[in-house]
């Protein structure tokens, strides 16, 4: 398994993580590392395995819908970068 | 009184107070002149609370005047930094989260903070609780207090300095892939991982969702149950912790072990094991044998995909829970251009290498085309290795093994590959991976005086009967009565 350096940065790109040349390249060769390690899974017979993305045997937590006291509005913000008027100040998603 | 204060353990402290030899404010001051003296050189923590600490301890003497005597009244602790404290900075061991308080303080914390305890400060992890050192702090690498040039190990290396140390009673960690048990063996303190469910995760900053556990550095077994009895139990705002009852955990350290079935892993005593670490283990388990418990060897034959299994789970669920880190709500923000760049800058330069890694690894396997042959994979082989502890504990109450492969290594030795430090947690991430509780405790000391860690496995809810074999084990050797010297103490 050898990743490329355009998987590398498509994957940056998923992750929005922005990269630097030489992180690529050491990405590059570091995941493609683990990845060889991570071979071996191949070679278990997991035709007729469930998987198992949660230990526990609880299903469909289920909680009241009652209201109760929560963040006030200055404390919740109170972290923000930028913020205005009671809420977070985010940059344009379109552009005009 | 002939141990110094700092020196002594919970339920001593406890005892002492009850009696009136000391307040809970003598013992704080007694834990900061400490720290004072030894945490420049050991450096377990990230931030003080000294001021808290002391308005913290003085409270208590006004509980305890006025006839209450809570569980852990007057007990000065220190808390890993990945769990959140309400008016205290909160960083993660992160750049992202350098200017970071929190709205609100984890469960496990309250619990403890209602049952008297003395917060004396946040201590040093790897960032976001990814590493096996602490050398993955955004701000500085954690020393073992029996060698100040070795790892502590990690990632909660901070708690368990601070424990060894004597800067903290016990300490608050947590443990996704043995980042509670793996800095007990190297510190030579006792380390307990709950199992899944048992201790709300609400206010534990998420990394491995599935695998996330707060768990306990403590100087003994009985410290470490007593803990246990306060922070476990059903949390409305952790649907994923269990509705099971909680029971007083220090009931269960009866001393013995007789008619106990203990399981010997052949899977966990390989090549590359230190061979005084393995000689160490394979003693502690043959004096249980002779305190009456029986020995019996049990095979977990998936143990070798334990390890790919666990990056390729913990990493996809770290990319996922790391993707909150926006730079809009709160942390770092680059301030750059646009929506995007601005999350692609405030990411780039706000998170450490090791983060990053594992964000891009966890992104990957999760990625369209890759998702089945790698997650998929990984939760089908999850399955099978949790049916080899179940089929092992049909047979057995315990599984013993070794914590890690070897004892602490030294700073700077792993850093550049990340394989050889994740192998550090090749032995402690099976009981994340299916649900089980674990625990470490010190068997002894390697040719360098190095401690070592012995492994105790249950299964999930099994706490009782790990517990009462690691206090019958500690109470017959003399392990725990050792103590690191960081620094020349009235030097």
């Amino acid at each position: 398994m050898r990743l490329t350096i355009d998987e590398v940065r498509h994957v940056a790109e998923l992750a929005k993580l922005r990269l630097s040349e030489a992180e690529l390249a050491l990405y590059a060769e570091q995941l493609s590392a683990i990845l060889d390690h991570a071979e071996s899974l191949q070679q278990v017979d997991t035709s007729q395995v469930a998987p198992t993305p949660y230990v526990l045997p609880l299903y469909n937590v289920m909680a009241d819908d009652a209201p109760a006291p929560s963040l006030d509005n200055a404390v919740a913000l109170a972290n923000a970068p930028d913020k205005a008027d009671g809420f977070f100040r985010v940059r344009a998603v379109f552009e005009e | 009184m002939s141990k110094a204060l700092y020196a002594l353990t919970i339920h001593e402290a406890l005892a002492g107070m009850r009696r009136g030899a000391f307040s809970a404010v003598e013992l704080t001051q007694a834990l900061l002149e400490r720290i004072a003296q030894t945490d420049s050189q050991v450096k377990a923590y990230l931030t003080l609370t000294a001021e808290l600490a002391l308005e913290q301890a003085a409270a208590a003497d006004a509980r305890r005047a006025a006839g209450d005597d809570a569980p852990l009244l007057g007990i000065p602790m220190a808390i890993k930094d990945v769990l959140c404290t309400a008016g205290v900075r909160t960083t993660c061991g992160s750049r992202i989260l350098e200017n970071f308080t929190p709205p609100y303080t984890a469960t496990a914390v309250r619990r403890l903070a209602e049952a008297g305890m003395v917060m004396l400060g946040k201590t040093n992890t790897d960032e976001f609780a990814m590493g096996s050192s602490t050398e993955n702090s955004g701000y500085f690498t954690t020393h073992n207090p029996w060698d100040l040039e070795r790892v502590p190990g990690g990632s909660s290396g901070g708690s368990g300095a601070a424990v060894a140390a004597q800067e903290a009673l016990a300490a608050l960690g947590t443990d996704t892939g043995g980042s509670v048990r793996l800095p007990a063996a190297y510190c030579g303190v006792v380390g307990l991982k709950p199992s899944y469910g048992r201790v709300s995760r609400y206010g534990l900053v998420a990394y491995g969702s599935s695998l996330d556990q707060v768990g306990v550095l403590a100087k003994d077994v009985r410290d470490a149950a007593l803990i246990l009895s306060v922070m476990a139990g059903h949390d409305d705002h952790d649907s994923t912790s269990m509705p099971a009852p909680v029971p007083d955990y220090a009931a269960a350290l009866t001393g013995d072990v007789r008619g106990l079935r203990i399981g010997l892993p052949d899977e966990y005593f390989i090549a590359g094991v230190q061979p005084d670490v393995e000689a160490a283990v394979r003693q502690a388990i043959n004096l249980l044998g002779e305190m009456g418990a029986e020995i019996v060897r049990v095979s977990l034959p998936n143990t070798e995909k334990a390890l790919p299994v666990y990056y390729l789970v913990a990493t996809a669920e770290a990319s996922a829970n790391l993707s909150r880190f926006d730079g809009v709500r709160y942390g770092f923000s680059a301030g750059a251009g646009s929506i995007l760049e601005n999350y692609r800058e405030s990411r780039g330069q706000g998170f450490g290498a090791e983060v990053k890694r594992r964000i891009m690894l966890g992104t990957y396997v999760l990625s369209a085309g890759y998702y089945d042959a790698y997650y998929l994979k990984a939760q089908q082989v999850r399955t099978l290795i949790k049916q080899d502890f179940e089929a092992a504990f049909g047979q057995v109450d315990v599984i013993a093994c070794p914590v890690a492969p070897t004892t602490a290594f030294r700073i700077g030795e792993k850093a550049n590959d990340p394989l050889a430090m994740y192998l550090s947690d090749v032995f402690t991430i099976t009981p994340n991976l299916a649900g089980m509780c674990g625990a470490s405790v010190p068997c002894g000391f390697d040719a360098g005086g190095l401690p070592i860690g012995l492994q105790l496995m249950g299964p999930p809810l099994g706490e009782e009967v790990v517990l009462r074999t690691a206090h019958a084990y500690e109470q017959a050797t003399t392990w725990h009565t050792h103590w690191a010297q960081p620094v020349a103490v009235g030097a």
